[in-house]
């Protein structure tokens, strides 16, 4: 009887910590490890998808920040390209049709330039520093997710307390 | 990186970057809502993705050098990612944290975002260029009047 008490607490506490389940987080993350790995292994590369933004500006600018991208321009292009159309095959198979966010377009675009800044002088971001630094168990990377992490948590809930949403 | 590429080089980028933006879209962080709702506690589940991620790259890149000596497709040693540590990991962190806060999108979300067919995410992809344009000219002129000054003296 107690025993089963306590697994129903325990229940109640991992719906309450993750009301939606964690198996499409984990499944989600497993194949975003899996997407590196592949190109890992084939490349030697590891891919983050931040340094798209400045390489990509490469093609436009010939400031020196740029122009040091050159020689990746091209397939970090491709890996782009990867990544919108694998998810339009998730929203193909799974979501029946398009989705959009409720988020506020000025959120989206004054957070996206503090992201374009950040990520660049941060070296790196959610993916290279996270996925790829995290698992190369470098120091940096590790420094740099929790800084972002933590600024973000923060950013979200001051957001959040001042009555913007969503 | 190595001369003789692989014509098989693109095709496996794509392929990879296939299955990223599949599982960013499987993960649901490619919605800002999901990434505010674990930035505010409301579901933790985010951590999943990114210890998932984290967890097979750390097997990859771990047993890769040891058991293969040159990646087949560019003729590359395998080398673990390390950049070096100094004050604009924070800086750019914290400002990255701002962004990602205030926004609840990424990078790589991002362009999975746009997959999902989520049009007003092109207001976070223009932010995203043009603060990487802005710290890109900030920096490039910088680092070319340290250059100068440099060899004035």
């Amino acid at each position: 009887m107690t025993e089963m008490v306590t697994d129903l607490v325990a229940l109640q506490l991992v719906g309450e910590l993750f009301p939606n389940g964690i198996s499409r987080y984990a499944i989600g993350g497993l194949l975003v490890g899996l997407g590196v790995t592949v190109i890992y292994l084939g490349t030697g590369i590891s891919a983050g998808a931040s340094t798209f933004l400045e390489s990509t500006l490469s093609y436009v600018s010939g400031q020196s920040r740029f122009t040091q991208y050159v020689g990746s321009r091209d397939w970090r292009l491709v890996f782009t390209l990867g990544i919108v159309l694998g998810a339009g095959l998730y929203a193909v198979i799974y979501q029946g049709g398009a989705w959009t966010t409720a988020v506020q377009p000025w959120r989206l675009l004054v957070g996206g330039i503090f992201v374009g800044v950040g990520t660049r002088v941060g070296k790196g971001c959610t993916s290279g520093h996270g996925v790829c630094g995290v698992g190369s168990a470098s120091k940096t990377s590790l420094v740099g997710v929790i800084t972002f992490l933590l600024v973000a948590i923060l950013t979200a809930q001051f957001v959040a307390a001042i009555g913007v949403s969503p | 990186m190595s001369e003789a590429r692989s014509p098989l080089f693109m095709p496996l980028v794509l392929v990879g970057g296939l299955i990223f933006g599949f599982g960013l879209a499987y993960s649901q962080m490619a919605r800002p809502e999901v990434v505010l709702d674990f930035l505010q506690f409301e579901d933790f589940g985010l951590v999943f993705v990114m210890f998932g991620g984290a967890a097979v790259t750390g097997v990859t890149f771990f047993l890769a050098p040891r058991l293969l000596s040159r990646a087949p497709l560019t003729g590359d040693r395998f080398e673990r990612r390390l950049k070096s540590f100094d004050r604009n990991v924070l800086v750019g962190g914290a400002i990255f944290g701002v962004g990602w806060g205030l926004s609840g999108i990424c990078p790589g979300a991002a362009y999975a975002s746009l997959g999902i067919g989520n049009v007003s995410i092109l207001w976070a992809l223009a932010g995203m260029f043009l603060g990487a344009y802005a710290q890109g000219y900030w920096r490039s002129r910088s680092a070319a009047a340290e250059t100068t000054a440099a060899g004035a003296d």
